[in-house]
């Protein structure tokens, strides 16, 4: 290698030459974290899912258990009872029904808001909002579980009796509750990365603020919008507090928002928390429960994915 | 609005019955006729400005701006950057309503109605006053949705008058040709030039008198600018045109009358021919010859 050796066309103070092995040195010693820090996530993944695998296998040879059976029946005892039930469904049935009573919820009305926060509110008033919703992201999950119950439950009650102390439609309006500052935000943001060419040219043709919004602005930031919903689903079926403390601890078929359910993290909760030993075919069921629920929200991911590719739209 | 369904879409799609302006098509043959051989003709005023002041906050963008745009014929605005000249044109279509530091005050007349005036319909207006944007903006949605948008926005109609809408203004901006067999593919998968020439198609599709051209070549490669030129020298029969340009050359062989603007206001305005051959004002002169801006 030549050395580069220029001489400048002005003659500016010189000072003295960094040294280049210490540059070099320096480089390497980046390069060298960076790909530790990169290994070291991944590796933690890696790890997760292996742990899972191994523990959900050991689940599926036990005597007591059959795979077909977990993935087919409708009937989840593991802790009573004589005879012990390992169907998945009714567990699944309850992480669906509280997520679905939270989307409807938390979905239309994050829209809304968004739209409203990005096309309509003064920036002032923006400038408030968005760091509020921002903030209330970030309250712990445990706070709103306790909202559930001493909140929405005995006002969902009073409403209507056939709501039991603990019951689906609650830990639903809580996760929603949890899941709106989510979605707003992320979905303003997309909204917001709609240029500004695009709204003015709908202006341009008599198009109304509202037209805007709704014919031309959300269209054009959909995928953005789609993966904040989707955002907001996978961490609603993930959601464990809220549901472990207001939606109750009997797994049941049902699509019954008023009764009393049991999701398949309430149920992971129940086993680590002592009420069965660390042994045995109810402890390896919260495994083969984990390894469904990660199924689930694997494939939310890659739906996720899948969306934003086919309806990105590429500005500039 | 049921009185604006119209019976035979290709008289009433350049004058779908609303009263602000006149009828744009039929004016034009008469006075065509009147004097077909020189110059520019008899002109009727479109736009009438009078005192015109305009701010954005504090800063003074235009200063006592007087002047007439003629009507149905293009009217290029010339000047350095930061001049006025946008601003002036997003004014006609109150554009600028979007800006909350905006203001404007003086007389601001499209056909004798008060633009300025609080009373004024902006969607209204806006369909009478087209825009065509510096950068092409076609929505994301396919050709078809993109010139249909406006029609769909003010009338209803019937999806065979939609179609011919579609391709009438596609044809007037010299797009059907290109597009006629792929009417259903993304608008952003045309070149640059064809997306402009859409957003021109799309402007014309809701009726306007007026198009209102925002540096509309400066994102376009010279073949793109010659083409939507040649597009400019057909509207012109129909619209009144009222183009920004940093381009010297395109305002000298586009335009019929020009207008000089400086630091916001209205230096020279007049003749094409005789602004860049005679120019009154010695800064005009300096400008077109390229001594400054």
């Amino acid at each position: 290698m030549t050395a580069i050796n220029p001489q400048p066309a002005v003659s500016l103070p010189r000072g003295r030459p960094k040294s280049k092995i210490l540059r070099r040195v320096r480089e390497s010693c980046i390069m060298a974290g960076l790909i530790g820090c990169g290994v070291f996530s991944i590796a933690t993944t890696l790890t997760i899912i292996v742990i899972l695998s191994v523990e959900a296998l050991r689940f599926f040879r036990l005597d007591e258990v059959s795979f077909w059976g977990f993935i087919s029946g409708t009937k989840w005892s593991p802790l009573l009872g004589a005879e012990k039930h390992f169907g998945v469904w009714p567990l699944i049935c309850g992480t669906l029904l509280v997520t679905a009573v939270a989307m409807a919820v938390a979905l239309p009305l994050g829209l809304i808001t968004a739209i409203w926060l990005s096309e309509y509110a003064k920036p002032k008033v923006r400038a408030v909002i968005k760091p509020v919703l921002e903030v209330l992201a970030g309250i712990p999950t445990v706070v709103f579980g306790f909202f559930a119950l001493t909140v929405i439950t005995p006002g969902l009650r009073w409403l209507h009796e056939g709501f039991g102390v603990y019951n689906a439609a609650s830990a639903g309006l809580a996760v929603a509750v949890m899941c709106l500052p989510i979605v707003t935000s992320l979905a303003e943001d997309a909204l917001r990365a709609v240029p500004r060419s695009l709204r003015e040219g709908a202006f341009g043709l008599g198009a109304t603020r509202f037209e805007v919004a709704v014919k031309v602005v959300t269209p054009a930031a959909l995928s953005g919008i789609v993966a904040a919903f989707l955002l907001a689903i996978a961490r609603a079926v993930g959601e464990t507090m809220i549901v472990a403390l207001a939606a109750g601890a009997s797994p049941s078929l049902t699509l019954d928002p008023r009764s009393e359910v049991q999701p398949m993290t309430g149920y992971m909760v129940q086993i680590f928390l002592g009420d069965a030993s660390n042994y045995g075919a109810e402890y390896y069921s919260s495994y083969a429960v984990a390894a469904t629920l990660f199924l689930m929200t694997l494939l939310l991911t890659l739906i996720g994915h899948r969306v934003r590719v086919r309806y990105r739209q590429v500005y500039e | 609005m049921p009185a604006t369904i119209p019976k035979h879409p290709e008289v009433n799609m350049m004058n779908p019955s609303i009263p602000l302006p006149p009828a744009p098509a039929e004016h034009d043959k008469t006075m065509r006729k009147s004097d077909p051989s020189t110059g520019h003709g008899d002109t009727q005023p479109a736009i009438e400005v009078a005192g015109f002041d305009a701010w954005y906050g504090d800063f003074h963008a235009l200063k006592n701006m007087n002047m007439v745009i003629p009507e149905k014929r293009i009217t290029a605005f010339i000047g350095p950057s930061g001049c006025g000249k946008s601003t002036f044109l997003r004014w006609i279509n109150r554009m600028n309503d979007l800006v909350p530091s905006a203001r404007a005050a003086g007389t601001l007349k499209l056909h004798g109605q008060d633009l300025l005036d609080s009373s004024t319909d902006v969607v209204e207006l806006r369909r009478h006053v087209g825009m065509v944007f510096q950068k092409p903006n076609p929505f994301p949605k396919n050709i078809y949705d993109n010139v249909a948008f406006g029609p769909r926005l003010h009338l209803r109609m019937s999806r065979v008058e939609l179609d011919q809408v579609v391709e009438q203004s596609l044809r007037s901006a010299a797009l059907w040709d290109e597009v006629k067999d792929r009417l259903k593919s993304p608008a952003l998968s045309l070149s640059g030039g064809q997306q402009q020439r859409l957003c021109i198609a799309r402007a014309i599709a809701v009726g306007p008198s007026v198009l209102l051209m925002d540096e509309p070549c400066s994102a376009l490669d010279p073949r793109s600018t010659a083409a939507i030129e040649d597009l400019m020298a057909q509207l012109r029969n129909d619209y009144t045109i009222a183009i920004v340009t940093h381009n010297m050359q395109q305002a000298s062989r586009a335009s019929d009358y020009s207008a000089f603007m400086y630091q916001g206001e209205l230096i020279e305005f007049g003749d094409t021919e005789q602004v860049f051959t005679m120019p009154r004002n010695e800064q005009t002169q300096n400008y077109i010859t390229g001594r400054f801006g």
